[in-house]
């Protein structure tokens, strides 16, 4: 279905990627936003606590994160589409809540603008250091969808894509954006609504007392159950069978920890998204995502003009690692160079996936600012070495 | 034409991160061309060092900070002297004459400069001073079209103080077609500090 025309600002401005963040998850059809104010992620809450008052939303500052993370859950059961943004310590606040949202496959959108850690370590600099606590920030064993813009424009995009990938999966969706990319300000187009796709919430077509609220069939994603409409069912964090309550044993574990990894693994192809350039016939590809992924093209141009065959992936989707595509590079070229502001996180994997097969390498960063293009230019012409 | 990198400093409160905005605005909304505005500022928002940096150009930015500012916009003392040094040797300083005092520039340079806060007093507003500055900028320097600015002014302000805001902008602006009505060159300028 469309984006519906009120929720859509159509046109050009100049925001910031925040303020665009906001905007995307107001045309997505967002009507729940619990959270609690962190720098440099604010700008994102304050854009909906002022616009949600005039479309009929639902803007909650909460007590602290991990109610915030509670209470998206909770609306998002209630049909409403959620959604909470935070920074780095609310982030690790959110973790035990967001793996709720996991084991009850609730949909909804949580936004880390990451900036430098640990700790309180740099709120108003940006860092790219949180990724491996996107990908196992909380306990037990299952697979994430976390995506991560470049520009503020992406930002806005994402975040509808990130609505739509969270009702197709019926799971909590990340997005892994950056101080930097949060409060940068570009002019950002915003289509008119009949452009905009979206996906709705798959509800059951049986009748009450009839449905069950996790009918896991290993193909399909099972449709939720609407509240307020007769339906009674029980939903928890404990292991549980397609009914929705407590079964204690290694038979309900296999199945239902089964469908949380499935869902996202079966899919992969589907859910992943990266954008290459020049990957055919090159000797060195440079990887990154997010902001990395645009300072690294400079870098890239130059190392080029030097009469080096360089490729790059921008990685749109960094969880789930696009492993296929890697593995599949990886005998083909020469050198992988991964670029993030951290000292090796989605490093470790694209080495993984390499597996021996060509020279891996990472440009680190402590955060606190952006690469500078020499430094990552640098690194290409040692591994060419 | 290429890129151009703009820096704009002051303290928090004179509305430096606004200034960004309106430049950045100004060329990709009505000008059709790329511009990136980054901010920083210290963990406290008023009376602290505060600046805003803006890259134009007719690519997209990839490197979204500036390296080597063709424009410093300095407001304050303190911006001017922690930035002077990152001006790229053909460099453009645009200043705030009552609250600046420049030190000698490379010979490439060229130093322009305007009582904004006074200005804006005149029209009864201090807080103004930062959207003389812009209009004077935009007298100046050819960054971003002068009409461009003012509709980018018009749109940013909050409403009900667009006529004040024109105004200073206007105040600004003939300040600096004046000023180079006179032919004021780098010497001139300095002689009138």
């Amino acid at each position: 279905m469309k984006a519906k025309p009120e929720n859509v600002l159509t046109g050009s401005h100049y925001l910031d990627g925040n303020h665009a963040s906001a905007e995307g998850a107001i045309a997505a059809g967002c009507r729940f936003f619990g959270g609690y104010p962190i720098t440099p992620s604010t700008e994102i809450a304050e854009r909906i606590s002022q616009r949600f008052p005039r479309i009929g939303g639902i803007f909650v500052q909460m007590e602290d994160e991990l109610a915030s993370m509670a209470a998206i859950l909770g609306a998002s059961n209630g049909g409403v589409k959620s959604m909470s943004c935070t920074s780095g310590p609310g982030f690790s606040l959110m973790m035990e809540n967001f793996g709720l949202g996991i084991m009850m496959e609730t949909p909804c959108v949580l936004v880390n603008v990451q900036r430098g850690g640990p700790s309180t370590g740099l709120p108003t600099l940006p860092g790219q250091a949180d990724m491996m606590q996107a990908r196992w920030g909380s306990h037990g064993d299952y697979e994430v969808i976390a995506l991560a813009p470049d520009s503020p424009q992406e930002s806005f995009e994402l975040t509808i894509h990130a609505f739509n990938l969270s009702e197709k999966y019926r799971m909590p969706v990340l997005i892994m954006t950056d101080e930097c990319v949060g409060h940068m300000t570009e002019k950002v187009v915003i289509p008119s609504a009949d452009e905009i796709d979206l996906v709705e919430r798959k509800y059951t077509d049986k009748k009450p007392g009839e449905a069950w609220p996790y009918e896991w069939n290993g193909k399909s994603i099972p449709p939720m159950l609407p509240v307020g409409k007769g339906y009674k069912f029980h939903i928890t964090g404990l292991t549980h069978d397609e009914k929705g309550y407590p079964v204690i044993n290694a038979e309900a574990q296999e199945k239902n920890v089964r469908q949380l990894i499935d869902k996202v693994k079966k899919n992969a192809d589907d859910i992943i998204w990266l954008e290459e350039w020049d990957t055919d016939g090159a000797d060195i590809i440079v990887m990154s995502y997010g902001i990395s992924s645009r300072v690294a093209r400079p870098a890239i141009a130059k190392a080029r003009a030097d009469g080096i065959k360089i490729g790059q992936i921008r990685m749109i989707t960094v969880w789930p690692f696009p492993e296929k595509r890697i593995r599949e590079l990886a005998g083909k070229v020469k050198a992988m160079v991964m670029v993030e502001l951290n000292h090796g996180q989605v490093y470790l994997e694209m080495d993984r996936c390499a597996a021996g097969q060509c020279v891996t390498a990472v440009v680190g960063h402590s955060g606190g600012t952006v690469h500078k293009p020499d430094d990552i230019y640098k690194v290409i012409k040692d591994v060419v070495k | 034409m290429a890129t151009t990198e703009i820096r704009i400093t002051g303290f928090g409160g004179q509305g430096v991160i606004l200034c960004g905005y309106v430049i950045g605005k100004a060329a990709s909304i009505y000008n059709n061309q790329h511009a990136t505005m980054t901010q920083s500022f210290g963990p406290e928002a008023r009376g602290s060092a505060c600046s805003a940096q803006v890259i134009t150009s007719d690519e997209r930015v990839l490197y979204p900070y500036v390296t080597a500012a063709d424009i410093l916009i300095a407001m304050s003392n303190d911006g001017y002297t922690m930035h002077k040094d990152s001006m790229d040797e053909k460099g453009i300083l645009v200043y705030e004459k009552d609250l600046v005092t420049p030190k000698k520039l490379g010979k490439d340079m060229k130093a322009y400069g305007v009582p904004a806060t006074r200005i804006a007093e005149e029209l009864g507003r201090k807080i103004v001073l930062n959207i003389v500055m812009l209009g004077f900028m935009g007298a100046v320097t050819d960054v971003v079209p002068m009409e461009a600015l003012r509709k980018a002014v018009q749109s940013s302000v909050p409403e009900g103080t667009e006529e004040l805001n024109l105004k200073a902008f206007d105040r600004g602006c003939e300040y600096g077609l004046d000023l180079k009505g006179k032919g004021a060159t780098k010497t001139q300028e300095k002689a009138a500090l």
